[in-house]
């Protein structure tokens, strides 16, 4: 096989076109700087496109109450105090600008009375905060962003074409090969800045709310050039994903339906997370209603499907079919079930990555030179747990700051070109996976399912030291079997090839997410060690990993104190 | 466990001559739907079969196909509702990327062509809505882009000889004249763009997974926009109030 390779030069390459990447190609375009977008799915399809609940913003429409210092807290105190509190302001303080540029941009959110922008409750956010579009808020994101980008001439964009691996000279990123599945071609593409946008991994784990694509590709091409990784045990837990029929289990239901109002009830009825939370009941941090559904399961009280209740049914068929209409059709298409008439059942659901790419919180430059990074592909904002909204709100603000700074450093450096000889080998790399007689057993899929039924059983809600051993030499042998993999076919639109290089990204990450979660013996925020149920003062601090020569370096650094001047809005931390 | 049979399209264009139905066998589990039998062949029986999806969840729109000759999303067909062997093409509409995959590119460049969003001028910097003047568009953005539409409109399957944007980018346009800021007028350019030659069979309308009333609430009162268009009283009357709505 001798496949083409086409060569392209550009100012800035975004690898993915989730809410982060697209926002951020805009400020590259407005820099009048070139600028090339690389997507694994469709233009317009990426996860972004899932999320349903709303954007957090404290524009005060609702309760005007409600300001800035006020959902800065909000974050720090939920990510348990290990969240970058620079971050968490900016957050905070840009995301109402980023909501009314949305709806400059042609996005049409829900309305109050008066005409403002509505706005919902939803968990641990003190007031009702998330502006929304019926639940199709993160669809009506991705296409007035899209809207504002199909018009420009300076940004190309190329789906369903995969980053196979990024290079890096000197500790500066240089450029990427890229393999597009529908041309069956090679792309070299050289950028004097680049931006990873690659979203999450939740498709490590068997029971997720995600996407196909989020096998965390980016996290892990950035860590083989040297970029820092952090908080990789901070695995989010939705409290609510469908648990049947089987091919639909995992799927988001989406917090919107307690936002409104929905009640959760064990087989006998009773509405248990008065007993857990007593004050915030059903809206309580994700990782406090997702522990609480699992341990209701796990001692007996759980449904026929192995849920919990989840009851709207009070609120009437005309509330919920124009407030929640995407769970209306979901149950009913699915399920077969009429939420307006019956409960839903639901189970916690592998839903968010609160760890990734280490970044500077106010450009988002990674530890590499002109490598910048936003959206859930990077960390530090959310820190052990992450608020419910806040990552729609960080994909555009992180999103808009990446492709500011990125067009800066792409304005102030030059172009080091890729070598020849560098990106052949690459390519020769990808295409030894292609093998007319590969057997059966050298499917990736096969390993790639044992992988995320592996992750799903035993790195899940309630840790265990013992399960946390076991799936971590779990995973060093089927990284050994992973040598075998190899696909049929051509590299057009090849799945099997597309497993291959999933697959190791998916193992590498799942490796780092063991180590760490095996190294934080306490228990904060989604980590919850059974030997170690309590939070401990000495693990205030972020674990990180380094990659250097072929090793992988595990280490601490402190978490950055918050100065007086933003303390005083936080409630101090307490520990018992 | 019952099994079913799939009966899948294969074409692909770098070597095959012509397409051809290849079977497969796979055990059906309850309240399975088409995509999970497709992916199962696709990742543990036959790793070249070509297949496009992402939400599995009747959200990205990805999953299109034409399944016992209906445009459907695989996501969201049980499989529990067909008979004993189903039969999975792509989309005929658009040109075979290899197997299900199509090309659907085409689709965006007509996108680019609508005249886009223009606020009017003047506004400030945050705007005031009523719930009531947005539900329309609204109804229109629930649209996830899986051209199922596209793919059921004669006019557009033969738009070779009459160009036609197709439903979905009539519903595109629909967006933005039923924005209550808007200010531009696209009639000239649903002129061109050959919505003349949609004569209302509701096709699209009724394949489309979200349920949007394209033809009703979309074509129908654009296809009357440019007809009061033409006539000069309704000009002169548009003139004086601004916007017709
Ligand atoms: C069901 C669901 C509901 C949610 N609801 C909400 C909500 O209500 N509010 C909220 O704030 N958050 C919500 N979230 C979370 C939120 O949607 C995501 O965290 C966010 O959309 C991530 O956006 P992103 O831009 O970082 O990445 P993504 O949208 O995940 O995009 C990643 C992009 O990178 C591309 N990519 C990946 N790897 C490669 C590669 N190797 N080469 C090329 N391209 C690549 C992908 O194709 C894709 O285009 C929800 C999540 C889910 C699953
Ligand atoms: S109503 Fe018009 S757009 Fe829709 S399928 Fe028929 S001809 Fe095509
Ligand atoms: S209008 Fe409906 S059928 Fe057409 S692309 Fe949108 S969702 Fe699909
Ligand atoms: S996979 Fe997304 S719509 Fe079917």
């Amino acid at each position: 096989m001798n496949p083409e390779i086409k060569k392209i030069d550009t100012d800035v390459l975004i690898i993915g076109a989730g809410g982060a990447g697209l926002r951020a190609a805009l400020e590259i375009s407005q820099a009048n700087l070139s600028c090339l977008i690389l997507t694994k799915s469709v233009l317009g399809k990426a996860h972004t496109v899932m999320a349903e609940g709303g954007i957090a913003a404290s524009l005060g429409d609702v309760d005007p109450q409600d300001n800035w210092t006020v959902h800065f807290a909000d974050t720090i105190v939920e990510g348990v105090y290990i969240g970058n509190y620079r971050m968490a302001e900016l957050l905070a303080k840009e995301a109402p600008e980023r909501v009314y540029e949305l709806e400059r941009y042609g996005a049409l959110f829900d309305r109050t009375p008066e005409g403002k922008i509505m706005q919902r409750a939803f968990g641990a956010h003190t007031y009702r905060r998330l502006c929304h579009i019926g639940d199709k808020t993160g669809l009506e994101i991705i296409r007035v962003l899209e809207d504002q980008i199909l018009y420009r001439d300076n940004v190309k964009i190329l789906d369903e074409t995969v980053v196979t691996k990024l290079f890096a000279k000197n500790n500066r990123a240089i450029g990427a090969v890229a393999w597009s599945l529908r041309e069956g071609i090679f792309y070299a593409i050289s950028a004097k800045a680049i931006i990873v946008a690659t979203g999450g991994l939740g498709r490590i784990y068997k029971v997720t709310s995600n996407s196909h694509e989020s096998t965390g590709d980016g996290i892990s091409l950035a860590f083989q050039i040297g970029a820092r990784l952090r908080d990789m045990e901070m695995v989010q837990f939705h409290p609510t994903g469908m648990v049947w029929p089987e091919g639909v289990r995992g799927l988001l239901v989406t917090e919107g339906v307690r936002g409104e109002g929905g009640i959760l009830l064990n087989k006998n009825g009773e509405r248990f997370m008065l007993r857990y939370s007593p004050e915030k009941k059903e809206l309580d941090a994700r990782d406090v209603v997702a522990r609480a559904i699992y341990r209701e399961i796990i001692e007996g009280r759980g449904t026929e499907h192995g849920g919990v209740y989840l009851d709207i049914t009070h609120k009437g068929a005309a509330f919920i079919k124009k407030k929640l209409p995407a769970m209306y059709e979901q149950f009913k298409e699915f399920a077969g079930v009429d939420i307006t008439k019956e409960k839903m059942e639901v189970a916690p659901t592998v839903h968010y990555f609160m760890g990734g790419i280490y970044v500077d919180p106010e450009t988002t430059a990674t530890t590499v030179d002109g490598l910048f990074s936003a959206g859930e592909a990077a960390s530090g904002l959310h820190g052990a747990n992450r608020l419910g909204g806040n990552s729609l709100a960080d994909i555009l603000v992180f999103g808009r700051r990446a492709g500011i700074y990125a067009a800066l450093y792409a304005k102030d450096h030059d172009l080091i070109k890729l070598d020849d000889s560098e990106v052949e080998q690459e390519v020769k790399r990808v295409l030894d996976y292609i093998d007319d007689k590969a057997t059966e057993d050298q499917d990736p899929y096969i390993i790639i399912e044992d992988l995320r039924q592996t992750m799903s059983d035993k790195v899940g809600i309630l840790r265990d030291p013992n399960d946390l051993e076991y799936a971590l030499n779990k995973i060093y042998s089927l990284k050994e079997k992973a040598k075998n993999v190899r696909a049929r076919g051509s590299l057009t639109f090849n799945q099997g090839l597309l497993g291959c290089l999933e697959l190791n990204h998916m193992l590498l990450l799942a490796e780092l997410i063991v180590r760490a979660a095996i190294e934080r013996k306490e228990s904060r925020g989604a980590h919850f060690r059974k030997d170690y149920p309590k939070k401990d003062r000495s693990y205030l601090k972020n674990i990180v990993f380094d990659y250097n020569d072929n090793n992988i370096k595990m280490s601490y650094i402190p978490v950055p104190e918050i100065p007086d001047d933003l303390k005083k809005y936080v409630k101090e931390e307490v520990y018992d | 466990m019952t099994k079913k049979k799939f009966r899948i399209f294969r074409f692909d264009p770098n070597k095959d001559k012509e397409p051809y139905f290849k079977e497969y066998e796979v055990d059906v589990k309850e309240g399975m739907v088409v995509l999970d039998a497709v992916i199962y062949i696709s990742q543990m029986i036959d790793t070249t079969l070509a297949v496009r999806w992402n939400c599995k969840a009747a959200r990205c729109g990805s999953c299109s196909a034409e399944i016992n000759g209906k445009p459907r999303l695989m996501c969201k067909t049980r499989v529990s509702d067909l008979g004993d062997t189903i039969t999975i093409e792509p989309m005929k509409a658009f040109k075979i990327v290899k197997d299900l995959v199509t090309d659907v590119s085409i689709n965006f460049e007509y996108a680019k062509k609508i005249p886009k969003f223009n606020p009017k001028p003047g506004l400030p910097q945050i705007w005031q809505m009523q719930q009531i003047s947005v539900e329309r568009a609204q109804e229109f953005k629930r649209c996830i882009e899986c051209f199922l539409c596209q793919d059921s409109c004669h006019v557009f399957r033969n738009h070779k000889d009459n160009y036609y944007i197709g439903p979905r980018n009539v519903i595109k346009t629909a967006i933005y004249d039923f924005h209550p800021l808007d200010s531009e007028d696209r009639t000239e350019f649903l002129d061109r763009s050959g919505l003349n030659f949609c004569n209302v069979t509701k096709c699209c309308q009724e394949v489309c997974p979200e349920h949007i009333r394209i033809t009703d609430n979309a074509i129908i009162p654009e296809k009357e926009r440019l007809l009061n268009r033409k006539d000069p009283l309704y000009k002169l009357v548009s003139k004086l109030k601004g916007r017709d709505r």
